[in-house]
């Protein structure tokens, strides 16, 4: 097994450069670069910027130099920890994404832990009670947490809460904590504020985890093998948990692999209606001013996150699933 | 069971006769398996209306879209209430706030009476005919009604809804007609042949597949010049979210493709010397048709929700085009929504829809599988 985990983890490599020269290359996408748009926008507010000057700024940041070299210059540096220094902010990448990037992480793990604490006792109660009037319910409100789009969701989230609680959802700390260093106090204060883009994550990804759940366990639930546990007198509940259960879990392990880039695409969105400080609002913001070290960098995390995300669920699968142990 | 064969008997009843012998043709027998299932049938109305919205936008919208008005900014809905047969709504007056200037209405005991096939704006009917008819508009021109409130610039967001129908459900189904082209394309050489070229087209396929969709719509959609006409905004933003949405379609196919691979029938064209075109045309892919026809419809519905959401970020259409996504970017600040909550209509009317097609889509899937019983 320990083989196969290493051989996986070997067949990352590869995976992870396809993504960042897909990176690359959308980030050199757009007409023009960093020091047209700096020029738009100094000519917006009235001020000209000489030919001379652009091409030495050109010069100064790299850009006159043929693609490929910025390319093996931008990940020669990313390998050895320096991301890029950003146009718009002054600043080098690093220190503009860290926490964020943090940030982005502790909210897609919660809203995957909710995912999973949600969609677990809903899915086999569904399964269970199948047809119940339970039953339609959950599958009905799942449609209609499959049928709302992540964003209008956070919208309705933050109408319901200023008109009715006349309360601010927006951000993930109070404004005293806003730039404050790190403390439990703050920790407290982010609690606080995770949960309500945290629902919004999760409820769309729970209702396509239901009815994944929910259909696994009703294909084992007529297995002889349950039949057979339950005439031998094995209580219903510990029949249920031990057996079919177990069995029916796999996706959820394998959900850490496409739930995940579902969340972390998802958090981008409900991060720049709701203003959290996580990646969303900067890359948005970075692709619209061709800020391209820094939105590379974001996309390029953000990407990793999943590559890693399907890397785990990969491993974890070998470990609990016997069968595909032995495919190996 | 004995009695749902019978009913299904009884509904097969168009079946031919051929030698004495009553038969019903595999769309014949899904369409009675799919006609049971009530609320599939009642999406597929639903959806089938909501296309005809679209294509008769002009007729349908009591006013033109575009047409604003300074003295009915963010008027809230009229309701529509009945005199005898006579529909009128209530008009409302409009005060400012002396200091704030912030309107506000006032509903009024003066009637707007409505009628059928009331005059209008002038337009072109399906682009071919002039008229001035829509389906119904207040009884005399020049006559202002709100069912579904106004926005900020005073125009009807009936009217507006009702158009934004057209780009987002003509974007969702153009979108998956590439998506299918690209998805049979490449899941069918994929299946068909399998070995090294299956291998390379799965890769690519979860490569895709493992990036996170709306990071790289925002990269792709930021890549396109702000200054670009709407039609070509229009088309490229189509195949950004193509280009994306074809990966399960093309998983979908690829499995049917590999599974019917052995299958006798398509061996014995093999032998019969059919040439590959034939084969894969006329033998293999009518006999997956159904189950292709509903993997499309249950991926039109995220169709629409990617230009809804693009839009709304502002990195897909943008105005003077009109999207329910685009409307929905109005309906961004909480400043605005808290004061004007029926922005959020063109928002129920993407989940309605993207509810319909997926009861239809799942009602298709599960007639057109044999086995669901």
């Amino acid at each position: 097994m320990l083989n196969y985990i290493f051989k996986r983890m070997l067949s990352a490599i590869p995976f992870m450069f396809m993504v960042s020269l897909t990176v690359f290359i959308l980030i050199q996408l757009p007409p023009g670069d960093f020091v047209d748009s700096y020029a738009a926008a100094a000519a917006s507010s009235g001020e000209t910027i000489s030919p001379e000057k652009m091409a030495d700024l050109r010069h100064q940041f790299g850009l006159d130099r043929h693609i490929l070299i910025q390319y093996f210059y931008w990940i020669g540096g990313i390998v050895t920890g320096n991301f890029g220094y950003s146009f718009e902010w002054q600043s080098p990448v690093k220190d503009l994404v860290g926490e964020r990037i943090g940030l982005t992480l502790i909210l897609s793990v919660a809203a995957m832990l909710f995912t999973w604490a949600l969609a677990l006792p809903i899915g086999v109660y569904s399964a269970v009670k199948r047809y119940s009037i339970g039953d339609y319910f959950f599958t009905f409100v799942g449609f209609i947490g499959l049928a709302v789009p992540n964003f209008l969701l956070a919208l309705v989230m933050m109408f319901i809460a200023s008109k009715y609680y006349n309360q601010d959802v927006t951000g993930l700390f109070s404004p005293e904590f806003q730039s404050a260093d790190w403390s439990l106090a703050r920790v407290y204060d982010l609690m606080h504020h995770l949960w309500i883009p945290m629902i919004i994550m999760g409820a769309a990804s729970s209702a396509g985890l239901i009815r994944i759940l929910r259909a696994n366990l009703i294909d084992q639930l007529y297995m002889p093998y349950v039949v057979t546990a339950r005439s031998k007198g094995l209580s219903e509940v510990k029949l249920l948990i031990k057996y079919p259960v177990r069995i029916a879990l796999n996706p959820f392990v394998s959900s850490i692999g496409w739930i995940l880039p579902n969340l972390v695409s998802g958090a981008v969105i409900i991060s720049i209606v709701l203003n959290l400080p996580t990646v969303g609002p900067m890359l948005y913001q970075s692709l619209m001013s061709q800020d391209i070290y820094l939105s590379g960098t974001i996309l390029l995390v953000v990407c990793l996150l999943t590559v890693v995300g399907t890397l785990l669920s990969d491993i974890l699968l070998v470990i609990l699933d016997p069968r595909i142990r032995l495919e190996q | 069971m004995s009695e749902e064969n019978k009913q299904e008997t009884a509904q097969v009843n168009m079946a031919n006769l051929r030698g004495g012998i009553e038969y019903a043709s595999q769309w014949q027998l899904m369409w009675a398996r799919f006609r049971k299932h009530r609320v599939a049938y009642a999406s597929m109305v639903l959806v089938a209306l909501l296309y005809v919205v679209a294509i008769f936008a002009e007729f349908l919208s009591p006013f033109s879209p575009e047409d604003p008005s300074s003295r009915t900014v963010y008027q809230p809905p009229q309701v529509l209430h009945f005199d005898g047969f006579k529909p009128y709504v209530n008009k409302f007056t409009l005060t400012r706030d002396p200091v704030t200037l912030a309107p506000t209405y006032v509903k009024t005991d003066e009637k707007t009476y409505l009628e059928f096939f009331a005059k209008g704006y002038e337009y072109k009917m399906l682009g071919i005919w002039e008229t001035n008819l829509h389906l119904f508009g207040p009884k005399e021109q020049g006559e202002k009604m709100f069912l579904f409130g106004s926005d900020k610039l005073g125009r009807d967001m009936l009217s507006r809804v009702i158009f934004g129908a057209r780009f987002t459900l003509s974007m969702g189904l153009i979108g998956v007609i590439l998506s299918t082209v690209l998805g049979i394309a490449l899941g069918g050489v994929s299946g068909y042949y399998g070995g090294k070229i299956d291998w390379a087209i799965q890769r690519l396929v979860e490569f895709i597949l493992s990036l996170p969709t709306i990071p790289i719509w925002l990269a792709l959609a930021s890549a396109l010049p702000r200054n670009w006409p709407p039609h070509l905004v229009y088309i490229s933003v189509t195949v950004i979210i193509s280009l994306i949405g074809w990966t399960h379609l093309a998983r979908v196919i690829r499995g049917k493709f590999l599974a019917m691979r052995g299958e006798v029938f398509v061996i014995a064209a093999k032998l019969d010397g059919c040439s590959e075109a034939r084969v894969i045309f006329r033998h293999m892919l009518p006999s997956m048709a159904s189950h292709v026809i509903a993997a499309v419809t249950l991926a039109i519905p995220s169709m629409i929700l990617a230009e809804t959401t693009l839009s709304f970020l502002g990195l897909g259409l943008q105005p003077p085009a009109i999207s329910w996504g685009v409307l929905l970017k109005d309906a961004q600040k909480i400043s605005v929504i808290s004061n004007a909550p029926w922005l959020f209509l063109p928002g129920v009317m993407v989940v309605i829809s993207v509810l319909a097609m997926n009861f239809f889509g799942d009602g298709l899937r599960d007639a057109a599988d044999p086995y669901s019983h």
